[in-house]
């Protein structure tokens, strides 16, 4: 059984059907990256998964029980975290605070939760801007913080949105990095990207989806080389494949 | 049950909804060119009946032509308040524009009590006594003429907003403030203007009821909560909703004052409005919530 | 800004201002004794909408509702059943929690935020007015006496310095209760709401219950008050009680002082309370009665847009910056 069970969901906006019966697992100790061009149904998909917007059909499994109707902060309690695509610091709280919030979701007691939080700031790398408003920090600090604080919620599985984008190359081989460390402490891993270099040498096994539904699963390699994926991208893949390179390389 | 009464009460009501319309969509203007909740709405109103009131006063000018000069005195209010205050904290949280423009309530309602006192007053129209008898049915002049203006003002905005530059792009940077920053539009004029043409509205309102109904500086609450209660029915941004809104509204208040007492009538007010922002979706013709 | 414990030079501050404060009556004249009286109940009810405004960030202009329920139930109590004033104050605390409780459920339940809530809160608010002013059982237009016996079981006093420590206790326990909230998860989780409520609700937050606590213990304060101010002013009208102005009094000193803040409330009651007294007096032509109100506009225009956070905030970074040491 996988820890994260999405069966045949589906979402309609109106006229728009944006999420149309997408089915995909993530094992406990994955990482899956989850591509496709945009307006395919990705964040739609997150918003479904982790309880902020209600499937019209379809069950969303995580460890076996479904939180398909759950709130979201009853979706993070069953242990699942989520990043957003646009980031969402609690701009007036310190980043020790911001990272205590996540943490209290476990203990109630402030000093506990505090503690815990001070560990998960230094894990990610933020320990030295610790008393510093959220307001001040560089985009890449803002990306770690919003890592930093889903991680300290304790989840079993993480969804990051979009958490390399507008990064340079050497703030996103640290937070690949990064990624890489929380997989290793057991966290599994559902990764939206377009950074494509990023999403092949992370992930285990990559889904694309495609107007709202999925078109292709597997490893990167061999989603790299989808002529239904290059497709999709029209020239945007990531791939060793020769229509690849000169497409869009 | 008296027809009679009833015809009435939708006459009366159908014709005094014009001004409730062109209150709304001032309202409506605002919040859908500048996401912007205008509390000091109905204290605008408040002043532009007593610009009117100053004019019959001081000045003997009918209420029913001082409308224009109400109108050009909120205008130009409106980009004052726009260009001063309102866009230093365009891109504030939302609390912040509420708290900026509560303040500007509270000056514009006491200075007005500070200035006319408290007592209500009345403007005396020379069409105010002119009554038309249609049928049974009596429709009263001044109700008339304000409907007509408050019509007439309202196409005229239609238009402006369909058929001129300056409206179009009132309605492109409304649909989206950044693309009509990336195609070079100059956001704020469109801002001050939209605000100013919001003021004007709702002043050139207050200006056509002066002769109808007695008012004082406290009315402005009112005004303010019909003036959200009609564009959250309509449709925030919505200026048909806000229209139709305007006449759907002042009816139900005419047909209910039939039936129930005046201090009823407020309670029905504010609960239909605890009703509407609890059940509200975008409302009758809106796009955006 | 930390939320730990009170450092020590910050607990000795506190600790000197309150034994200032119990002196204070000693050395001042009558007059100056209610002015302080006016700083600390004002205070005391902006301190109480802090819960929710300050640090849940859900802005009421309608917490003159849960002065009003508290003072009018208060009355009638003492009025109809003899009850003193001293029990009856905890009943119109429950009752106006009560109605928080209403309002908070449905606003919440249906995702009332920004300017949906306000428009709610003062809604609630005129629907109360409304009804008590048409109501012949709770005084109508005229309102209700209270009967000056300054019989201290009725909550009344004879001597003025009484209420002064009364409203002085009161801002106390206001403050206390904020600062144990402050330090609590409820404090930490409202904080992050403010902020930004839904990623609060992704890491585990439950906004609504949250939300909830928070209008229900800020209504609940609020109506002790009600209390106070009903066996202070000696007459209940709908339209001062439960009207807008209150309301705006009620909000304008945590704004001012510093929203979300332990001292901004008194802070912004200090400035403020004794600038609301001097217009009083030196504007007493009739129809001037609303010049504060004008005041009171053009100060939050201004706090809006030069000092958003409030003074205290400003100041203490002023302060700390003079002395990086500290």
């Amino acid at each position: 059984m996988a820890l994260l069970e999405v069966v045949d969901v589906r979402k309609r906006f109106g006229g728009l059907q944006a999420v149309a019966g997408v089915s995909l697992d993530v094992a406990a100790d994955e990482i899956v990256g989850l591509i496709g061009p945009n307006g395919a149904g990705k964040t739609t998909l997150f918003h479904l998964i982790s309880g902020f917007l209600a499937p019209d059909s379809g069950d969303v499994r995580l460890g076996g029980t479904s939180t398909r109707g759950l709130k979201p902060h009853q979706v993070c309690q069953h242990g699942l975290a989520r990043t957003f695509q646009i980031v969402k610091p609690f701009q007036a709280l310190t980043v020790l605070e911001n990272v205590r919030v996540g943490a209290l979701a476990r203990t109630r007691a402030l000093g506990a939760a505090t503690r815990k939080a001070r560990e998960i700031l230094a894990l990610v790398g933020l320990d030295h801007c610790a008393d510093r408003t959220a307001r001040g920090l560089t985009l890449a600090d803002r990306k770690r913080l919003e890592l930093a604080r889903a991680l300290a919620t304790e989840p079993r599985l993480l969804l990051l949105d979009e958490v390399m984008a507008g990064l340079t190359p050497t703030e996103t081989e640290r937070i690949i990095e990064l990624c890489r460390a929380i997989n290793a402490r057991g966290i599994a891993i559902l990764l939206i990207e377009h950074v494509m270099r990023a999403v092949m040498t992370l992930s285990q096994r990559v889904v694309v989806l495609d107007q709202g539904q999925v078109i292709a699963s597997g490893p990167p390699a061999a989603i790299a080389s989808d002529p239904q994926v290059v497709e999709a991208y029209l020239g945007e893949a990531y791939g060793s494949a020769p229509e690849g390179r000169r497409a869009g390389a | 049950m008296d027809v009679t009464l009833i015809a009435q009460g939708l006459v009366s009501g159908i014709l005094f909804g014009g001004v409730y319309s062109l209150m709304a969509v001032g309202l409506t203007l605002i919040f859908g060119v500048m996401r912007v909740v205008n509390f000091a709405h109905g204290d605008m109103m408040v002043w532009g009946m007593y610009v009117s009131w100053l004019l019959a006063t001081r000045l003997g000018v009918d209420p029913t032509l001082g409308f224009a000069v109400s109108a050009a005195a909120l205008f130009m209010f409106g980009v004052i308040v726009q260009c001063s205050l309102v866009d230093r904290i365009q891109d504030a949280p939302h609390e912040m524009q509420i708290l900026l423009l509560l303040g500007v309530a509270l000056v514009l309602e006491n200075t007005a009590l500070v200035a006319f006192g408290p007592d209500p007053q009345r403007v005396r129209s020379s069409l105010a006594q002119a009554t038309l008898w249609i049928g049974p049915v009596f429709v009263d002049m001044a109700r008339l003429v304000a409907f007509a203006v408050a019509l007439a003002l309202t196409c005229l905005l239609w238009l402006f907003l369909q058929r001129t530059d300056l409206g179009r792009t009132m309605r492109a940077t409304a649909d989206n403030p950044y693309g009509a920053l990336v195609v070079g539009t100059d956001v704020r004029r469109v801002y001050a203007v939209a605000f100013g043409i919001g003021a004007a509205c709702v002043g050139a309102a207050g200006a056509l009821v002066s002769p109808i109904l007695p008012f004082s500086p406290s009315a402005g609450l009112a005004a303010s909560v019909t003036s959200f209660n009609i564009v959250i029915i309509g449709g925030l941004g919505s200026l048909p909703g806000a229209f139709a809104g305007g006449l759907l509204v002042s009816v139900a208040e005419s047909l209910g004052a039939v039936f129930l007492s005046p201090s009823m009538k407020e309670l029905v007010s504010f609960g239909l409005l605890i009703a509407i922002l609890l059940f509200r979706p975008t409302g009758l013709f809106g796009r955006r919530a | 800004m930390t939320r730990g414990l009170p450092t020590s030079r910050e607990a000795w501050l506190g600790a000197a201002t309150v034994a200032v404060l119990l002196a204070l009556p000693a050395v001042l004249t009558s007059y100056a004794v209610t002015v302080f009286i006016l700083i600390f109940f004002y205070g005391y009810l902006g301190q109480a909408w802090n819960v929710l405004g300050g640090y849940g960030g859900q802005l009421s202009a309608g917490h003159a509702a849960f002065v009003g329920v508290g003072a009018y139930s208060t009355t009638l109590l003492s009025m109809h059943w003899g009850l003193s004033p001293w029990i009856g104050m905890l009943v119109g605390g429950v009752l106006a929690a009560g109605l928080g409780a209403i309002i908070g459920g449905l606003g919440f339940r249906f995702g009332l935020r920004g300017f949906y809530f306000v428009l709610l809160t003062v809604a609630f608010a005129e629907v109360c007015r409304i009804v008590a002013l048409n109501t012949d059982a709770l005084g109508g237009a005229l309102g209700l006496y209270i009967t000056f016996t300054g019989d201290p079981w009725q909550l009344q006093f004879q001597d003025n310095r009484a209420y002064y420590y009364l409203a002085l206790t009161l801002m106390l326990l206001a403050t206390g209760v904020v600062a144990l909230v402050e330090r609590s998860r409820l404090g930490a989780y409202l904080l992050a709401i403010r902020e930004d409520e839904d990623a609060a609700e992704a890491l585990g937050v439950d906004t609504f219950r949250c939300k909830l606590a928070a209008i229900v213990l800020s209504a609940f304060l609020t109506g002790l008050g009600g209390a106070f101010y009903a066996n202070y002013l000696f007459s209940l009208q709908p339209n001062a009680v439960f009207g807008i102005p209150l309301s705006v009094d009620v909000i304008i000193r945590p704004v001012v002082g510093g929203a979300g803040t332990l001292v901004g409330p008194l802070l912004g009651s200090l400035i403020l309370s004794p600038l609301a007294e001097v217009t009083r007096i030196y504007f007493t032509r009739p129809g001037w009665a609303g010049f504060h109100l004008v005041i009171y506009g053009v100060l939050l225009i201004g706090i809006v847009l030069f000092l958003p956070r409030g003074a205290y905030p400003h100041l203490r970074r002023a302060w700390t910056r003079r002395r990086p040491d500290a």
